[in-house]
């Protein structure tokens, strides 16, 4: 056991994972979060906790981390490469460990144009899978990045994210291979919404081997309307929505476009517990944490094997 | 070629307006070929300062010189004796220029008046494109030809952001994607396998002031006592 992580424990044991997102406040409203934490207990296995999610400034996600486990769930917290040099990102590794934070998802981050001090200056020291890298020589051989020792290596599960949407399609699979390299234990991918490019990779890493050492959750989001997939189709970088699930939403009733939303979610899910290669779900309920204990319940994926 | 734009006319204006009489210096390299800072633009920065200080009955006195390079020693020398009898001067220079003209004459006040911008090439007359960030550890090789730092939105090392767009980069839609080029020029060399092995976290070299003395010029500057 690399971290004893809940999500650990449940990929080892051979369970299909299903974890869950918290994106923290815009303040220092503690509340907010535990507002949001409650319906995600024992529903999902960990949560992801944002970091300054499209580059706007909240809640530090270590601090979001530690509220989480108070309300009784386990965090995966995220880090992006575009806020801190490697002196910092190592410090908070250290600090996140200390305090018992055992997941961590490794991330470039959006790009800082987009938030709300697009003046800052990007960090971008080192990129995501320089990032898994890191903390893996943290966590395994007890050095830092600059090849000091450690006193106490942090244990943490390392995550990282892989699109396989995004062209070139032939690079994909192969950055998933890079990250593997650099010692990623599980990654959660871009928000699924064409099946059949999922498929084609998910197949491609099982060929190449990848999913015997890396666990691989598969990114679903719940569409809420037409306006929102519409918006993900032309707006969102790296998203691709095909125009299937825009006809889908349009086809019925008004009032029932989120429940079909949540329909199409229900099938994927359906769908990636029996395909090979794929060891869990992440599901990215944005804004709708509410609705997560509906679409577990849906999904089949309850009770939350306990291990 | 170091690329620079010439700073507006009223931010000129601003850092001269206590003085009566400047010298205005161009540079007949870099800043001249990406017209910002040669001969001619000396001669209009002149006459627009000259124009806007009359209309506002406090008139200046301008002078004219357009060096080879701000950035060479050897062409400063021209400048000896020119320079007193001005009360400030106005380079036209890029930032090395700049500070190279400040340390010949630290008595007088030395002003920018262009913003130093890029490292670039010039794509057509008058369009000039950034290139490189001078990072000190150059990994063209690995690339294609193609800098992560500069034209990656992220300064990515290993391939492309998830938020790349049908080889745009996330950021618009104008911006192709580095990595998408990359990839793109790599498969056409059949050398893909460039960017399948781990690039370590960089070396940013570029932190701190940097010197180089080129092999073989060593001894002689030992020999002159300078370094
Ligand atoms: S890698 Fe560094 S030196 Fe090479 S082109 Fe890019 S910024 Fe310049
Ligand atoms: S889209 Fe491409 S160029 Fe833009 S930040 Fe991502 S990898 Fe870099």
């Amino acid at each position: 056991m690399k971290s004893g992580s809940n999500l650990e424990k449940i990929l080892r044991a051979g369970h299909f994972a299903f974890t869950g997102e918290l994106g923290p406040p815009r303040g220092s409203n503690v509340e907010a979060v535990r507002e949001k934490a409650k319906p995600l207990v024992g529903n999902v296995d960990a949560v992801n906790i944002t970091d300054n999610q499209t580059a706007m400034v909240r809640m530090s996600s270590w601090a979001a981390s530690l509220i989480a486990i108070e309300e009784g769930l386990e965090p995966n917290y995220q880090m992006v490469c575009r806020d801190r040099n490697r002196l910092a990102m190592q410090a908070d590794i250290l600090g996140a460990s200390a305090l018992g934070i055992r997941n961590m998802l490794c991330l470039s981050g959006d790009h800082q144009q987009f938030g709300d001090h697009p003046q800052s200056k990007g960090v971008f020291d080192i990129d995501s899978t320089q990032l898994i890298g890191t903390v893996k020589k943290m966590r395994d051989e007890a050095k830092f990045l600059g090849g000091a020792d450690i006193d106490g290596p942090p244990k943490l599960f390392i995550g990282g994210a892989a699109n396989p949407f995004a062209e070139p399609h032939e690079w994909r699979v192969h950055r998933l291979a890079k990250k593997v390299a650099a010692g990623v234990d599980f990654v959660q991918t871009q928000c699924i919404f064409n099946m059949e490019r999922m498929r084609t990779w998910v197949k491609e890493a099982v060929d190449m081997g990848l999913t015997e050492k890396v666990y691989i959750l598969a990114g679903v989001t719940p569409m809420k309307s037409i306006g929102m997939a519409r918006y993900m189709q032309l707006k969102v970088p790296g998203m691709d929505v095909p125009n299937e699930i825009i006809k889908r939403l349009q086809g019925v009733d008004k009032k029932k476009v989120a429940d079909e939303g949540i329909k199409i979610a229900c099938e994927q899910i359906e769908e990636f517990k029996e395909m090979k290669g794929v060891a869990g779900v992440h599901l990215m309920a944005i804004e709708w944490e509410h609705k997560v204990p509906e679409i577990a319940e849906r999904a089949n994926v309850l009770p939350r094997p306990v291990v | 070629m170091i690329v620079a734009e010439r700073k507006p006319i009223e931010e000129i204006r601003a850092m001269v307006k206590d003085f009566k009489k400047v010298l205005t210096v161009g540079c007949g390299t870099c800043v001249a070929v990406c017209l910002a800072g040669g001969e001619k633009e000396v001669g209009v920065l002149n006459s627009e300062l000259k124009i806007a200080r009359r209309m506002e009955g406090d008139p200046i006195e301008t002078g004219a010189m357009t060096v080879e390079r701000q950035c060479d020693m050897e062409f400063l020398e021209e400048l000896d004796g020119v320079v007193d009898e001005y009360d400030a001067l106005i380079s036209m220079a890029c930032g090395a220029g700049i500070q190279f003209l400040a340390e010949r004459f630290p008595e007088i006040p030395v002003f920018p008046a262009v913003n130093t911008s890029f490292i670039g090439v010039n794509r057509e007359v008058g369009w000039y494109e950034e290139k490189c960030r001078a990072c000190g550890t150059c990994v063209l090789g690995m690339t294609a030809g193609i800098c992560p730092v500069t034209m990656c939105a992220k300064g990515l090392f290993n391939g492309p952001c998830g938020g790349t767009n049908k080889g745009s980069c996330e950021i618009n839609s104008d911006q192709p994607c580095a990595w998408y080029k990359i990839h793109e020029r790599l498969a056409k060399q059949n050398r893909l396998a460039n960017i399948l092995e781990i690039c370590p976290a960089n070396d940013w070299r570029n932190q701190t002031p940097r010197t180089i003395v080129q092999p073989g010029y060593q001894e002689r500057l030992t020999a002159l006592g300078i370094k």
